[in-house]
């Protein structure tokens, strides 16, 4: 169903249309809107994590010069709906995680406002409470389904039995950490009630997304709320729902009608009010014969989520689709804690679920003497293992071979701590990516003729980097016949046609077909020479394929990992990734998304752990000082490339996500090559260099 | 207590009142409206809010106005408003980036470090790191080393490096 009317655009490494704007910095984000007169906000947050609050003295804090509110529990207005109980704040006394909104005060100043929060006196009856996920964590339970949708545990035959007659086994437990989302951008909002509208400038992943969740609990319409983000500074999922800000945001700005309030978190704040990606515990089993061919796969993956809202991690779905074994079974268990709500982080599932298992395998290729890849390559399915169904196209094997090629792994010795340059153990590694093709119906878009050859296209994507703006311009320029500079593209404002979130590697896709849909129904009502405003709408095209195919990206990791033989020390000085992500819409964009993702999988597998306090409940390390994120020195020779796939099936671009494949498998490739290097088995990430010291 | 200060923000003298607890970037940014740095931590950790202060790369989340009276401070749309300064067509020409907002501080601070290797400065990979560095020796392990208060979510640091070694040629 490709039918893009001639590509010619597509596929051409466009330069970013916003570039000129973000190498000045000009291009405004949600807090640099200039508004009159703003008053500015500071949240009152829990310091313990759970209790009830006995009492709140705000009255120093309203004393002081300059501040225009100080809302609590007490006095902050009854929501219209709790149903989202992470946005229902200010509701009762209960305390359900430390760093939980408690209050907030408006200022004329951010000084006065901050002053001003730490004048208030919280008095909280404090309970015992439980923050630590443990595999045998008396309370944990099978939530009724894994995010979003998907069911909770799977099985085909028989995989204990699998593993008791298989010739070679392995039975593992791999551990991911607490990983915080951390986009550079805070998020923030600024935001105006007047004439019962809420308007808001917003750091979000959906314009549309964010309305649709905080109108019913503000109790309003849809129609009363206008959400604005014209350019978003990464989100990495963590504005892909809405958080409590932005409910706490909009009622101050209730209590100051016609008075635009900011808020944005703090880097401290963002580590308990704006989601993160559970630790996970994973049990993989493999059972194979001595040619390695896989008869049973299980992974058994325990999870957190906070008491008052679940949150489930889907672990174990790619082990479900990724290798032929005829016994299968997945499972998720979750424990409930009295932390902050768990949520959406960059390849939700894929990412820590690739963890595990992919180093599993490479455990099980040292076990039967075969090369990791030549071991992928035997266990290659024919049809998804999950579904039965083709697989649109699947060119993991592809990747794979392309990979070891440019990466040189052939005749590659495989005895681990073989190698050495001095005092450093040098080793290599790999592991396959993958994530599926998440095409989400709901967008519509706009197509209208401004005169001398120009377009206007609309369609309330958002832009958070990813190229979301340049790429959708590209794909009008060729789905309407002319160039790109002949496309006046609007995004990023519920005031346009609703798009669906910047999400699941979902948005190319999805607005991309909309926008051929638009601009196919333009053509056929007006033919090739319209007349100045002419206008015409599409929705997201079905796609009848979906239902015959399984629809995934796949992709290959070679890690070249370096251990220093007495300090332990880990660098990764190559890092190469191959993609199989059918037609690449714009190769500088894409580029730049891939090599975002694996240096993303870098930082995960050397650097970032969240590390909880279980006295207190709180995370420690809250700030870029101490929860290190990778450092230009810490990337060292790191480039993606893709291969040429055609795949007439998956929508009418033949695209697929490639926002969150870079960053899966990443981890194991660097944890294997980790092992080549040591003969050390690192299985509990970040893979820090006490790991190493025995 | 408030003070009254006068800047030169990207060539132009521009005074204010500030409250002596306001930072220099929340000065810039929320009494001048100078949003090209930008607050990505507000502790000197992450770069975002880098600016060239009297022809030196700054964090301005931890400098107090009221300390900067009479200060020179060049911002990235300073540089050249159309983006066209060497340093930001690198990052243009390379993709040095992905949201952008680090870019701002990636792009000062790339300006003000070339200069610092330029004057010889050293850096913690410099051979010898107590002796100088000649501009042709600014190779990638330099760049990176350099380049490390600034950091990227998005994780563009390849394509910022290859803009910085372009640039700084
Ligand atoms: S905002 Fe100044 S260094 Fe992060
Ligand atoms: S470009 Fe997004 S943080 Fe650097």
């Amino acid at each position: 169903m490709t039918d893009l009317l001639r590509p010619h655009a597509v596929a051409t490494p466009v330069e970013r249309l916003d570039g000129p704007a973000k190498v000045t910095g000009t291009a405004p984000y949600a807090f640099d809107h200039a508004v009159p007169n703003p008053a500015y906000l500071h949240p009152l947050q829990a310091a313990v994590a759970r209790g009830r609050v006995t009492d709140i003295d705000t009255r120093p804090a309203e004393e002081l010069d300059g501040v225009l509110a100080v809302l609590t529990h007490r006095n902050a207005p009854r929501l219209a709906s709790d149903e989202d109980a992470e946005l229902a704040i200010l509701q009762s006394d209960e305390v359900a995680f430390r760093g939980q909104f408690l209050g907030a005060v408006i200022a004329e100043t951010p000084e006065i406002a901050r002053q001003a929060a730490s004048l208030v006196r919280i008095t909280v009856d404090e309970q015992e409470h439980q923050v630590q996920l443990r595999a045998d964590h008396r309370q944990l339970y099978v939530p009724e389904e894994v995010n979003p949708t998907f069911p909770t545990d799977t099985s085909q035959g028989d995989v204990d039995l699998a593993a008791r007659d298989a010739a070679i086994t392995v039975d593992e437990r791999y551990t991911t950490a607490w990983y915080h989302n951390n986009p550079m951008e805070p998020h923030s909002t600024v935001a105006l009630w007047q004439d019962a509208t809420l308007t808001l400038y917003d750091s979000t992943q959906g314009a549309h997304p964010v309305r649709t969740a905080i109108a019913p609990v503000l109790g309003l319409d849809p129609e009363q709320v206008r959400v604005i983000a014209p350019h978003v500074g990464g989100g990495f999922g963590s504005k892909g729902t809405a958080h409590a800000h932005l409910i706490l945001a909009a009622l101050a700005a209730r209590e100051l009608p016609g008075h635009w309030v900011k808020f944005a978190l703090t880097r401290q704040q963002m580590f308990s009010l704006a989601g993160y990606r559970t630790p996970t515990i994973q049990r993989v089993r493999l059972a194979a014969d001595h040619e390695g061919r896989l008869s049973g796969i299980g992974v058994d993956a325990v999870e957190q989520t906070s008491r008052f809202k679940e949150f489930a991690e889907q672990t174990g779905i790619p082990a479900r689709t990724m290798y032929a074994a005829r016994n299968r079974r997945s499972t998720h268990r979750l424990a409930p804690l009295d932390v902050p709500v768990p949520s959406w982080m960059r390849a939700p599932g894929e990412c820590p679920g690739m963890f595990g298992p992919e180093v599993a395998m490479d455990e099980l290729a040292t076990a039967c003497g075969l090369d990791p890849i030549e071991l992928r390559i035997r266990n290659e399915p024919h049809v998804d293992p999950e579904s039965g169904k083709p697989f649109s196209s699947r060119n993991l094997i592809a990747c794979l071979r392309d990979g070891a090629h440019r990466f040189g792994w052939d005749g590659r010795d495989p005895t681990p701590r073989g190698r050495r340059d001095g005092r450093w153990l040098v080793g290599t590694g790999v592991a396959s990516s993958t994530y599926p093709v998440h095409y989400i119906p709901g967008s519509a878009a706009t197509v209208r003729y401004l005169g001398e050859g120009r377009y206007r296209v609309e369609v309330s994507a958002t832009d958070l980097g990813t190229g979301a703006r340049t790429v959708l311009a590209q794909i009008a320029a060729d789905a309407l016949g002319v160039g790109v500079e002949r496309i006046e593209l609007g995004i990023g404002d519920t005031a346009l046609p609703v798009a669906t979130v910047a999400g699941g590697s979902s948005g190319t896709i999805s607005w991309g077909s909309t926008i051929v849909e638009a601009a196919r129904i333009f053509r056929h009502e007006y033919g090739d020479n319209p007349s100045e405003g002419d206008e015409a709408a599409g929705t997201t095209p079905e796609n009848p394929a979906a239902e015959r195919f399984a629809m995934r990206a796949f992709g290959a990791q070679f890690a070249e990992v370096r251990v220093h033989e007495d300090t332990g020390e880990v660098r990764v000085p190559r890092l190469l990734g191959v993609f199989a992500a059918g037609r690449i819409i714009n190769p500088r964009t894409a580029r730049s998304q891939l090599i975002g993702g694996m240096t993303m999988g870098l930082s995960m597998a050397l650097h970032e752990e969240s590390v909880l306090d279980p006295r207190f409940g709180h995370i420690v390390n809250h700030d870029f000082a101490e929860y290190h994120v990778a450092a230009n020195a810490d990337v060292g020779a790191l480039d993606a490339h893709w291969i040429d796939e055609d795949d007439p099936h998956v929508n009418p671009l033949g695209a697929k996500g490639i926002g969150e494949i870079g960053i899966v498998g990443t981890a194991a490739a660097i944890v294997n090559a980790a092992y080549h290097a040591t003969g050390v088995r690192v299985r509990e990430l970040p893979v820090t260099l006490d790991k190493f010291l025995h | 207590m408030d003070a009254e200060i006068t800047l030169r923000v990207d060539g132009r003298p521009r005074q204010c009142t500030v409250d002596t607890r306001t930072t220099l970037l929340d000065t810039l940014r929320e009494h001048l409206g100078v949003s090209a740095p930008k607050k990505g931590c507000d502790h000197g950790q992450c770069g975002s809010c880098t600016v060239l202060l009297d022809g030196r790369r700054v964090t301005t989340c931890l400098a107090f106005a009221v300390a900067q009276n009479g200060a020179e401070i060049t911002t990235a749309e300073g540089l050249a408003g159309d983006g066209e300064h060497p340093m930001q067509r690198a990052f243009l020409d390379h993709d040095g980036f992905q949201c952008g907002f680090c870019t701002p501080g990636q792009i000062c601070s790339a300006v003000g470090m070339v200069d610092e290797a330029r004057a010889g400065w050293p850096s913690a990979v410099t051979p010898d790191v107590a002796g100088s560095v000649d501009i042709d020796d600014l190779d990638d392990a330099e760049i990176r080393e350099r380049m490390s208060g600034n950091l990227c979510r998005c994780g563009a640091y390849v394509n910022i490096v290859s803009a910085i070694r372009e640039a700084a040629r």
